[in-house]
C-alpha cells in the first residue's frame, strides 16, 4: 500500500476498510505521490464535462473490453492502459464514478483480474463528491508513461463463467437485476433495451437481491450491520460459501461483488459477467420464471 | 458488406443539417469526435417554459440510459419542431438529442419520416464511443419519426 488508508470510523467496521475512501479523505491526499484518480462512468463524455483535478478517465467499454472478443483486454493490454494512465504496480488507485459507482467498482474488478493490489473506491462517488460542492476541472493530465508489467488476467478467483454457474447450481447464487427483471416480467432493464436477450426470468436457485439495497441514499455504502442484515440474514449466506452474483453484464454485479468480498469479507465471491445476457440467450440452459428461486433442474 | 452501397442510400434521402453534421463529424479524428459530442451537448437548448412548466406532456425515451424526454410539434405547415431534454449529468444523451435537434428542426414531415434509421450509425461514433451507446440515439430518432407519424396520421 502505497498511501496510508482512510482512517473514517464508519469504514473500520467493514472487512477491509482499506478498500474505501471517503470524499473528505480524497480532497485532503488529492496531491499524495503514488496516488492515481480515476473516473469511471456510464456516460462517456461525463469526464470531460468536469472531473476532481488530475483524474484520469479509464472507460469501460472502450477501454477495458477486448474491442473484437466478448471479453477483457489482455496482460499486454492492461499494461499499455495503465502505462498510458500514469500507473504503476504499486501506486494506490481510487476509482470513483456515476450511477452509485457501478463503472467504478466494475473497473475495481477488472483491476483485480489483474492483481492490481491497491486499488480503491470513493464511498458515494462523484454524486457525492459533486453534491458536497468540491472542485471540479476540466483540464486532462498528461501522465508519464510508467514501465507497467505485463501480468496475465487470473480468471479463477473473481470471475464466473456459464459453465462455473452450472456446476455452482446449489450454492448461493445471487440475482442483483430489478425485481421485474428477476421474474422475468421483462428482458431488460428499465432503460436499457440494447443490452437484452432472447428469454426472460432468472437463474434456478437464484435469489434476488437488487444492487441498490447495499447503498443509501446519497450513493455510499449502507453500514456492516445492515449489509449483514441483508446478505447473511435475509439472504441466508454464510461468510464462508462460494457466492456468485450477476446482473445483466456484470456492472451492476460488480458493485454486489465489492460488498460481499471488502465489506463484508467473504472470500469465495466471483461475479459472472456474462451475466443474464448470456445466460438469456444460451441454448438449453435452465431458466425459471416468477418470484420464487425454484429449484436446481435434473439433469 | 456492401458499405458503399448503404452508404449511397444514406446520402441520397440525408438533409442538408444532417449531412453538414455528418461531415463535421467524419472530417476530425475519433478523440476530436468526442469533443465534438460535447459541443454539441453544451448547445442543447433549454425548453420552451410551455414544456418545462409542464413535464407530463414530454415523452420518455426508454431507449436511453439516461432520461430523456421528447416532445414533437408539428405547424400547420407540416413543419415538424423539436423539444428534448436530458440531464446534465448525461452529456452523451445531450449530445444525441442536440444533433438531432439541430439536424431535424424546421424539416417538413416528409423530410424528416425520410431520414435513414441507421443515420446515428453513420456519424463516425461506434468506435469512440461503442455502438452499444450509438443505440440511445437510434431509440430518439425512432421516438421523434413516431411521434411525427402520430401527429400527422400517416
Amino acid at each position: 500500500m502505497t498511501v496510508a488508508r482512510d482512517e473514517n470510523p464508519k469504514f473500520a467496521e467493514y472487512a477491509h476498510p482499506e478498500r474505501l475512501v471517503s470524499t473528505e479523505w480524497l480532497a485532503e491526499n488529492l496531491s499524495q505521490p503514488g496516488l492515481i484518480v480515476v473516473e469511471s462512468d456510464e456516460d462517456v463524455l461525463l469526464y470531460e464535462t468536469g472531473h476532481i483535478p488530475g483524474a484520469v478517465k479509464v472507460d469501460w467499454h472502450t477501454e477495458l473490453n477486448d474491442p473484437v472478443q466478448r471479453d477483457y483486454i489482455d496482460g499486454e493490454g492492461f499494461a499499455r492502459l495503465m502505462s498510458e494512465k500514469g500507473i504503476s504496480r504499486d501506486s494506490t488507485v481510487v476509482i470513483y464514478g456515476d450511477k452509485s459507482n457501478w463503472w467504478a467498482a466494475y473497473a475495481l474488478w477488472v483491476f483485480t483480474l489483474f492483481g492490481h493490489e491497491d486499488v480503491r473506491l470513493l464511498d458515494g462517488g462523484r454524486a457525492k463528491w459533486e453534491a458536497e460542492g468540491r472542485e471540479y476541472t476540466t483540464d486532462v493530465p498528461t501522465p508519464e508513461p510508467t514501465d507497467y508489467p505485463v501480468v496475465e488476467r487470473d480468471d479463477s478467483a473473481i470471475r464466473a463463467y456459464r459453465d462455473d454457474v452450472i456446476a455452482h447450481l446449489g450454492k448461493p447464487l445471487i440475482d442483483v437485476r430489478s425485481p421485474e427483471e428477476y421474474s422475468g416480467q421483462r428482458t431488460t432493464a428499465p432503460a436499457y433495451p440494447e443490452e437484452s436477450s432472447l428469454r426472460a426470468g432468472h437463474i434456478p436457485t437464484a435469489v434476488s437481491i437488487p444492487w441498490g439495497k447495499a447503498a443509501a441514499e446519497d450513493g455510499t455504502f449502507r453500514s456492516r450491520d445492515e449489509l449483514e442484515r441483508l446478505y447473511f440474514d435475509e439472504a441466508n449466506i454464510s461468510k464462508d460459501d462460494d457466492v456468485i452474483a450477476y446482473c445483466r453484464i456484470g456492472e451492476r454485479s460488480s458493485h454486489t461483488w465489492f460488498v460481499l468480498a471488502f465489506l463484508l469479507g467473504i472470500e469465495n465471491v466471483r461475479n459472472y459477467d456474462g451475466s443474464w445476457t448470456e445466460w438469456g440467450s444460451a441454448v438449453r440452459v435452465p431458466i425459471v420464471i416468477g418470484d420464487e428461486p425454484g429449484d436446481i433442474p435434473q439433469r | 458488406m456492401s458499405d458503399a452501397i448503404l452508404g449511397c442510400v444514406t446520402e441520397h434521402a440525408l438533409p442538408e443539417a444532417l449531412a453538414d453534421i455528418r461531415e463535421e463529424f467524419l472530417e476530425v479524428g475519433e478523440k476530436e469526435r468526442l469533443t465534438l459530442l460535447l459541443e454539441f451537448a453544451n448547445e442543447l437548448p433549454e425548453l420552451p417554459a410551455r414544456y418545462s412548466e409542464h413535464p407530463d406532456l414530454l415523452e420518455r425515451v426508454e431507449e436511453c440510459q439516461a432520461p430523456v424526454y421528447l416532445f414533437v410539434e408539428v405547424d400547420v405547415a407540416a413543419v415538424v419542431h423539436l423539444f428534448i431534454t436530458a440531464p446534465r449529468e448525461s452529456p452523451t444523451t445531450r449530445g444525441f438529442a442536440s444533433i438531432l435537434t439541430q439536424g431535424l428542426e424546421g424539416l417538413t414531415v416528409d423530410e424528416v419520416l425520410g431520414v435513414p434509421n441507421d443515420f446515428p450509425q453513420t456519424i463516425g461514433l461506434s468506435k469512440a464511443i461503442s455502438p452499444l451507446r450509438l443505440h440511445g440515439m437510434t431509440g430518439m430518432l425512432a421516438r421523434i419519426k413516431r411521434q411525427v407519424r402520430e401527429k400527422t396520421a400517416r
